[in-house]
């Protein structure tokens, strides 16, 4: 059991109204924080990319060799109706190298199976990535979400994203990371966005709660394979909402818990369900340095760890939201934003689609 | 109040019996646990066979149950009445420390086991009939009383009054009590020692309806432990 | 001719130049080692009574008094002590079964001793706990299965009964009898004011502590003495006494001469009689006879309180705590090989159970491995010396420690080991009345929140050093622990790794 380390910087930029524009936004506000990556991990996540297959499961996944590939797609197969499938176009680039065989499936769980397995669809799903992940050797399945992809690789983050040509993909909302990890793991996968369906997860700081977090998390059974931080929250956002049925702005609350002493001071009831939260979920709780940047299907999360450890500025513009470690990395791409604000340690920030966005 | 317990489980049964004020009827009562847990006041009739802890920690209530009971009937009991009309399990009245239990059939092992008293608190324990081995085992206060009187063998298995150190056990048979652990004396009762315990069996022959000439046909034997302090001699400071 | 088989251990050094015969030292030694001389206007010592507890050499005025350990020696044996010899001589003497008191003293590993703990360095800050939110709280007890709303949408408590602690330290069962009046008085008083719990053990509650019921768990052992109704609800929590560390397997026996005045009444049994708590509880034979009690209580208590089950570390510790996590139990205690005892038999004390810290991190493991850690709370207990021993178990798994040994010494216990005479000098383990007078409750009660506040610094330093800022997130966190001098086997029963591994 090793833990991998990083520092990072993270990025979002998400359109209210749903309207879906290129993804060389996203690499220009990242690449402006060239100074918190140093080379060994970036990626991206972007939603509403797919809208020709909005209803399918796409998966993407790395493959260390053919055989590997065969396996998988052999799993694939007596799992899902696998709609079309492709290699996901890339750049060649001088600066990303050593990359594997990198594969997009669109798919949907064959409905015998499916009702074989008494899972609900999106269980049925996770339990399949589970079991490619950890039983296929040389597979491993990075995106699994409708209408959304994660592109990552080993690299600065802007490099990644002309590796990917992300600027032809169109989506309305992108988040971004840049690594500096203290250990050199030159493994794709343990680059970030982490995702699980379509949560997808970026994440600055390194969190002292780690092992408190993952041994409590893999006892609802997710197994944590990357031993990342970004990973164990990805698993928690999952099952405290999808599971658990916890509001994001619940989830927020049980990550980053309001002092007890500010809790005593609330009036009833938030006090008593403040209370509540804290102790059913004790062992949720994030402490330690985080900024987060979470992507779901109807929008975009930020939290800040509640001692507000890590930076991390909120820009609005029309219906345009940044959100991004440092300001510059807004300012370089909107630079007459509305409003611009640091959102307070442990303070939720959830943007969602306005009323009427399809 | 009458309760039928059908389909209602342990704990929806006894919440109901709890918020009634005043005296409960339970029919069709199969298994379910924990009847009268705690009660200090009202009666409970109980038609049908109530499962394990029935009266546990009873603190004044009166239980009758008109069939059989299971184990651990009048656990750790502090005062008021249990009256089975029939058989009951094992660790009948453990650690029962007030009140009262009347059997009218027999009861299982280690009857009355670590049965206490203190000062005014007297628990006793009458058994119609018969009762398994350890019978009062670590006695420590308070009187069981076996009857026997549906046999002509001894009515209790073997190891009576193990560790035993306080209190009293009566055995009506007519045959004498054998292998006695040797802190524990017998003998038959005087008149004194029935004295004592004739308003129980009084009472006991009125719920039961069996005469008293009856109970009183044949030998009564005492048990009585030696000392206060079995095991004074066991050991050695180090 | 009388011959003495052996030459007492210690030996009482009296400086005669100092010593101006104020006879302190012999009224404040409850085992008579201290005599005057008329004759001779000298004190005498008889060194055979004296048990070290140390309580002369700390009234002395002239510090004319030390105990020194005897010079006098055995040949010396490999094999055969000369503590073994000497037993055999006792047992020659007597016939009687070895009787010792207090935890283990025998020269076991301390694994608490060979791990380390965790701090920050430039990846992730460390915090300062003078200046920055620093928190202890814990609740004990299960956590809901699921959540439920109201129609507004709002979360419905539906919050299993718990306890809330503002520190993860309770004061584990030592029960009135085996202890005096004043040092549950101590207790019962230090756990109200640091929001913590006291725990009667089996003794029953004295009627003059039913005010600290907030603060108090009571004990259903096997003995059920001075259980009722009353007592059941006179508590915060309530517990069911298995087992405990230092003797497992084994029952309980307060001697007659302990059963007076208000322990008697407290028990609810005569002056002078024994009390026995029997081995096992006669209505638990079995793992689902346990639910049955379990449940009594909460019927007893209509399902308001939280119940504890106490259990010794075994060798199958963890599938027995998988068991009673099953049984509807919402926190359960593990007591180490090392806790603390009024009296259990030495070979019992000395050689039965397993540490603390392998079974908590075993049975830790167990019910994550099988998803329902989450049902239950644990407490761990049988020797947690000093702050660093809470974090380290609580890194381990538990959500809380029971400390016993530690709140006596705070007491003033020396830890001579003789509580079973119940002759304690310092007024803790005795119900003599002139002794038992030397602990004064007023003092005793602020010694021990005086320890515990220092404790709770201690935690929060150490939690601050690993960037930690709240208790929670130390829970089950075996990445802040490391291992010194243990073998492969001894870390993966841990869950840690090697010091710079």
């Amino acid at each position: 059991m090793f833990r991998n380390i990083s520092g990072c910087a993270i990025s979002g930029v998400f359109s209210k109204s749903g309207r879906r524009f290129s993804g060389k936004l996203i690499i220009d506000s990242i690449a402006a924080m060239h100074e918190r990556s140093n080379g060994l991990g970036g990626g991206f996540a972007a939603y509403g990319i797919y809208p020709e297959y909005k209803d399918c499961y796409a998966f993407h996944i790395f493959y260390d060799n053919e055989s590997a590939k065969e396996e998988c797609e052999k799993f694939l197969a007596s799992h899902f109706d696998i709609i079309t499938l492709s290699k996901i176009p890339v750049r060649k680039i001088p600066q990303i190298t050593d990359e594997p065989m990198i594969w997009r499936y669109f798919m949907v769980p064959l409905p015998s199976k499916l009702a074989d397995s008494q899972l609900d669809e999106r269980e049925f799903v996770v339990r399949c990535v589970f079991r490619i992940n950890s039983t296929i050797d040389g597979a491993y399945v990075f995106s699994s979400g409708k209408n959304m992809g994660v592109f990552k690789a080993v690299g600065f983050p802007e490099d990644v994203g002309r590796f990917y040509r992300l600027e032809e993909y169109e989506g309305y909302c992108f988040t971004a990371h840049g690594r500096y990890p203290t250990n050199t793991p030159g493994w794709w996968g343990g680059a970030h966005p982490f995702a699980l369906l379509d949560y997808s997860v970026v994440h600055n700081g390194e969190i002292s709660s780690y092992d408190a977090n993952r041994r409590n998390i893999e006892m609802y059974g997710y197994q944590c394979m990357l031993k990342t931080d970004t990973e164990v929250i990805t698993y928690m956002i999952d099952y405290l909402h999808r599971k658990k049925h916890l509001t994001l702005k619940e989830i927020c609350t049980v990550f980053a818990a309001p002092f007890w002493s500010t809790i005593e001071i609330m009036p009833y009831p938030e006090r008593e369900e403040l209370e509540y939260l804290r102790n059913a979920f004790e062992s949720f709780l994030i402490t330690g340095p985080f900024s987060i940047i979470v992507g779901f299907d109807k929008g975009i999360m930020a939290l800040n760890d509640r001692l507000k450890l890590r930076s991390m500025v909120v820009g609005e513009k029309d219906d345009m939201v940044y959100i991004a470690s440092e300001e510059a990395a807004i300012r370089v791409i909107e630079n007459e934003p509305d409003r611009v604000w640091s959102p307070k340690g442990g303070e939720a920030v959830i943007i969602t689609f306005e009323e009427g966005t399809e | 109040m009458i309760l039928s317990a059908y389909e209602l489980g342990f704990r929806l049964l006894n919440e109901r019996i709890r918020s009634v004020n005043g005296d409960v009827t339970v029919y069709d009562c199969f298994g379910e646990r924990f009847i009268g847990a705690g009660a200090s006041s009202k009666t409970i009739v109980i038609n049908g066979t109530p499962g394990n802890a029935l009266g546990m920690y009873l603190d004044g209530a009166t239980i009758i149950v008109n069939g059989n009971s299971q184990d651990a009937v009048g656990d750790t009991m502090n005062d008021g009445k249990i009256i089975i009309n029939g058989n009951a399990g094992d660790a009948l009245g453990y650690a029962m420390r007030g009140g009262i239990i009347f059997v009218r059939g027999d009861a299982g092992y280690r009857t009355g086991i670590h049965m206490k008293e203190y000062k005014d608190k007297k628990p006793v324990i009458i058994i119609g009939g018969c009762t398994g081995s350890f019978l009062g085992e670590y006695l420590a206060g308070g009187c069981i009383i076996v009857l026997g009187l549906n046999t002509d063998d001894y009515p209790a298995g073997e190891f009576t009054g193990v560790g035993m150190h306080g209190g009293e056990i009566f055995i009506r048979s007519s045959k004498p009590p054998v292998n006695l652990p040797g802190q524990v004396t017998a003998g038959i009762a005087g008149e004194e020692d029935i004295c004592r315990i004739k308003d129980d069996i009084q009472e006991f022959s009125e719920v039961f309806n069996i005469k008293t000439e009856e109970i009183f046909s044949k030998p009564i034997y005492r048990l009585v432990p030696n000392g206060k302090n079995p095991y004074k001699r066991l050991y050695m400071d180090n | 001719m009388a011959v003495n088989y052996f030459y007492p251990d210690y030996e009482i050094i009296r400086d005669y130049n100092r010593c101006i015969n104020c006879r302190v030292c012999e009224r404040q030694c409850a085992n008579e080692a201290h005599r005057y001389l008329d004759d001779a206007d000298k004190m005498v010592c008889d060194d055979a009574r004296c048990v070290n507890c140390q309580r002369c050499v700390s009234v002395c005025p002239t510090r004319a008094l030390k105990i020194t350990e005897t010079s006098n020696t055995f040949r010396k044996n490999a094999n055969w002590s000369e503590k073994t010899i000497k037993e055999i001589y006792r047992q020659a003497e007597s016939g009687g079964v070895l009787l010792s008191s207090m935890g283990n003293p025998e020269n076991y590993p301390v694994y608490f001793d060979k791990i380390l703990i965790n701090a920050s360095q430039v990846t992730n800050p460390s915090i300062d706990p003078l200046r920055e939110p620093m928190e202890t709280r814990v609740f004990l007890g299960a956590k809901p299965d699921r959540i439920q709303r109201g129609k507004d949408g709002r979360l419905v408590s539906n919050m299993p009964p718990h306890i809330t602690l503002s520190m993860p330290v309770m004061f584990s069962a030592m029960s009135y009898g085996s202890v005096s009046y004043n040092t549950h008085e101590s207790l019962a008083r230090a756990a109200a004011e640091l929001g913590i719990m006291y725990n009667t053990g089996e003794g029953g509650l004295h009627e003059n502590l039913y005010k600290y019921g907030k603060n108090t768990i009571v004990q259903v052992a096997s003995g059920r003495f001075g259980v009722h109704k009353t007592y059941l609800n006179s508590c915060a929590a309530v517990e069911i006494k298995i087992g405990q560390g230092a003797k497992p397997g084994i029952g309980g026996h307060l001697p007659g001469t302990k059963i007076v005045g208000d322990v008697s009444k407290t028990r609810m049994v005569p002056e002078g009689s024994d009390a026995i708590s029997p081995a096992p509880h006669h209505d638990i034979y079995s793992i689902e006879d346990l639910k049955q009690l379990v449940y009594s209580i909460k019927e007893a208590t209509a399902y308001t309180k939280p119940v504890i089950v106490k259990i010794a570390a075994v060798h199958n510790v963890s599938a027995i705590a998988s068991g009673i996590a099953r049984s509807g139990t919402d926190i359960i205690a593990i007591d180490g090989f090392r806790g603390g005892t009024g009296a259990a038999p030495t070979r019992i004390r000395d050689h039965v159970g397993i540490p603390i810290e392998l079974a908590l991190a075993s049975v830790d493991k167990r019910l994550r491995d099988e998803g329902i850690r989450n049902k239950v709370s644990l407490i761990a207990g049988g020797s947690i010396r000093s702050s660093a021993d809470v974090v380290k178990a609580i890194a381990l798994g538990a959500d809380c420690v029971y400390i016993g040994s530690a709140a006596l010494i705070a007491l003033g216990c020396h830890l001579c080991r003789s509580c079973h005479t119940g002759k304690c000098n310092w007024g803790i383990a005795t119900q003599r009345e002139d002794l038992a007078k030397r602990l004064n409750p007023d003092t005793g009660y602020k010694r021990l929140v005086n320890m515990l506040t220092a404790w709770q610094h201690e935690i929060k330093e150490m939690m601050g050093g690993m960037g930690i800022n709240s208790i929670e997130s130390l829970k089950g966190n075996r990445l802040m622990l490391r291992g010194v001098g243990l073998n492969e086997k001894e870390l993966e029963i841990l869950g840690i790794k090697h010091a710079a591994d």
